[in-house]
């Protein structure tokens, strides 16, 4: 296969992709301009991508886009450490993982955004309580993939470090660790999502902080194309923290 | 060529060496989920020589992997006593490297850090121990596969992979619980000549659970047959087949003779079991 052909399949799916979302803005420009999507509903795609340099350059998104990822990642890092420290000692006490798993996943169900005014109350309209409500949100699938994803550990494999003499400690952070570890990412994943929902929609309801802030400023003018371009850089927040959570994963499965 | 058989414990070229194993007056017994009492093991005796190959033969339910757990220190709870170099096992001991029946190399790690696993547990610096394992890898034949992981690799080489890991912790006794039972039969007879000729270069005292006696034949010094439960020895098989040997060995009459002698005393035991099977599924209405 020539080196051409080999480049063209290698970056055939970005290119299927991107090349995907361009049909879709283009279908909706065409809808949009024949008056068959209300543009008073959904803007013009042209004019979201003309109101990036006015929402870059007016609305200070930089500041905002960082105290967005800043309360992300706090929270991220939360969840992450606790998450995984509550999922490894319901794994290894059966009692408490008995007594609590259930009530963790009816915990991952509950719609924790609408209680709020209580955080507003306990910690103020400040970055602690967005970061607060997000963490908590975010915990139960880290804690869930983590007990999923020790208790799948193959028994042989713990055979082999018994039979190697592993102490309990090693047996943790040579075996049981690193084959969760997939099981574990998907949980911190769908954690995140969940803090990241969570970061800006409480961004939005106190009207405080980042990307969810300016969304609500952004929506009481009728800036409907401003409001696109926002949730632009929402998403870009959500990419990072895909991109870091992956390598991370990459990082640690090779460390293990 | 006549088949020699022994109901002794010592196999006659270890008369002048002591024996490195002891296993004395096994028994193990267990309950049921059903709360019935099983006796799985029963005063079974047999000693391993150093630099033999013993393997041990039974049928489905003559607790061949429930003695493969005790001899390892990975089952407590039993009477008697498995004794190495004259010390009493208690749990999984230095002396004793394990080759698992089911897949065991870890998927995260390649071929040679999955090799060098033991080492790092015995805190071997990097260099070293990669140096160490890459002469293992090679060992079990796969040079060129050092970074492979083990998605990438077929279930033979997987096994090879745990071998040399196994290998690498330079074990006093091999113990292997039918490492080849999931391969075709051509895979698992170029197996048995791969181990054929590790053994012989490391004079490695191998101790082999199988049910499958042409590879124990193949690969033996001593066959030890078991009865179906209670698992006991029923005899103990002296190999006297030329070494070095090869799978080319299969074809002789030698070999063939050795293989209908172990198939007679297996055929009745296996014969028992499976009746048994019949019968505890008919009482208990689930499929044998």
């Amino acid at each position: 296969m020539s080196a051409g052909a080999l480049t063209l399949r290698r970056f055939a799916p970005q290119a299927v992709g991107l090349g995907s979302l361009v049909f879709l803005l283009v279908a909706i420009e065409i809808l949009i301009r024949l008056g068959l999507i209300n543009r008073f509903i959904i803007p013009l795609p042209s004019e979201v991508i003309a109101s990036f340099g006015r929402v870059v350059a007016e609305e200070d998104i930089m500041d905002r886009f960082w105290q967005t990822a800043w309360e992300c990642l706090a929270s991220g890092v939360l969840l992450t450490v606790f998450g995984i420290i509550l999922g490894v000692a319901m794994h290894g006490l059966p009692l408490f993982r008995r007594a609590c798993e259930t009530w963790v996943a009816a915990f991952a169900a509950a719609p924790l955004v609408l209680a709020y005014p209580l955080f507003l109350v306990l910690f103020g309209r400040s970055s602690l309580t967005i970061i607060m409500l997000a963490f908590l949100s975010g915990l139960p699938p880290v804690i869930l993939k983590t007990i999923e994803g020790l208790s799948a550990t193959r028994r042989v494999l713990l055979n082999v470090g018994r039979s190697f003499k592993l102490t309990p400690a090693q047996q943790f952070w040579k075996i049981l660790l690193p084959s969760a570890l997939p099981t574990i990412f998907v949980g911190i994943r769908l954690g995140l999502i969940f803090a990241l929902i969570n970061v800006v929609g409480v961004e939005f309801l106190i009207n405080f902080g980042g990307l969810g802030k300016l969304i609500n400023e952004l929506a009481e003018r009728y800036d409907l194309p401003g409001v696109y371009a926002s949730i632009c850089f929402v998403i870009l927040v959500s990419v990072v923290f895909f991109v870091a959570t992956e390598r991370a994963e990459r990082w640690l499965k090779s460390a293990a | 060529m006549a088949v020699a058989t022994t109901q002794n414990r010592m196999a006659p070229a270890a008369v002048a060496a002591p024996a490195i194993m002891v296993v004395d007056n096994l028994a193990m017994r267990f309950a049921t989920p059903e709360g019935d009492d099983v006796v799985a093991l029963d005063d079974v005796s047999f000693d391993v020589n150093p630099g033999e190959f013993l393997s041990i033969i039974g049928p489905s339910g003559c607790g061949k992997s429930t003695l493969f757990n005790v001899i390892g220190g990975l089952l407590g709870g039993y009477g008697g006593r498995v004794t190495v170099g004259g010390e009493t096992i208690s749990g999984p001991h230095h002396s004793i490297g394990m080759v698992f029946q089911e897949e065991s190399t870890f998927p995260w790690r390649n071929v040679v850090d999955n090799v060098a696993f033991p080492l790092e547990i015995a805190g071997v610096g990097k260099r070293e121990r990669i140096d160490r394992a890459r002469h293992f890898v090679s060992m079990v034949g796969l040079d060129g596969f050092e970074r492979r992981y083990p998605s990438e690799l077929s279930g033979g080489m997987r096994q090879r992979v745990s071998m040399a890991r196994t290998l690498a912790s330079e074990p006093k006794i091999l113990l292997m619980d039918e490492p080849f039972a999931a391969l075709d039969e051509q895979t698992r007879l170029l197996l048995g000549d791969k181990v054929l000729q590790i053994q012989q270069q490391l004079k490695q005292t191998t101790l082999l659970i199988t049910h499958n006696i042409t590879e124990a034949v193949q690969l033996s010094d001593r066959i030890l047959v078991m009865t179906y439960r209670p698992g006991r020895v029923k005899r103990i098989v002296n190999i006297d087949l030329p070494r070095p040997r090869s799978s080319e060995i299969v074809s002789s009459e030698a070999f063939g003779r050795y293989v209908a002698q172990i198939w007679s005393d297996l055929r009745e035991e296996a014969t028992r079991g499976m009746s048994d099977e019949q019968s505890r599924a008919l009482h208990s209405g689930t499929p044998a």
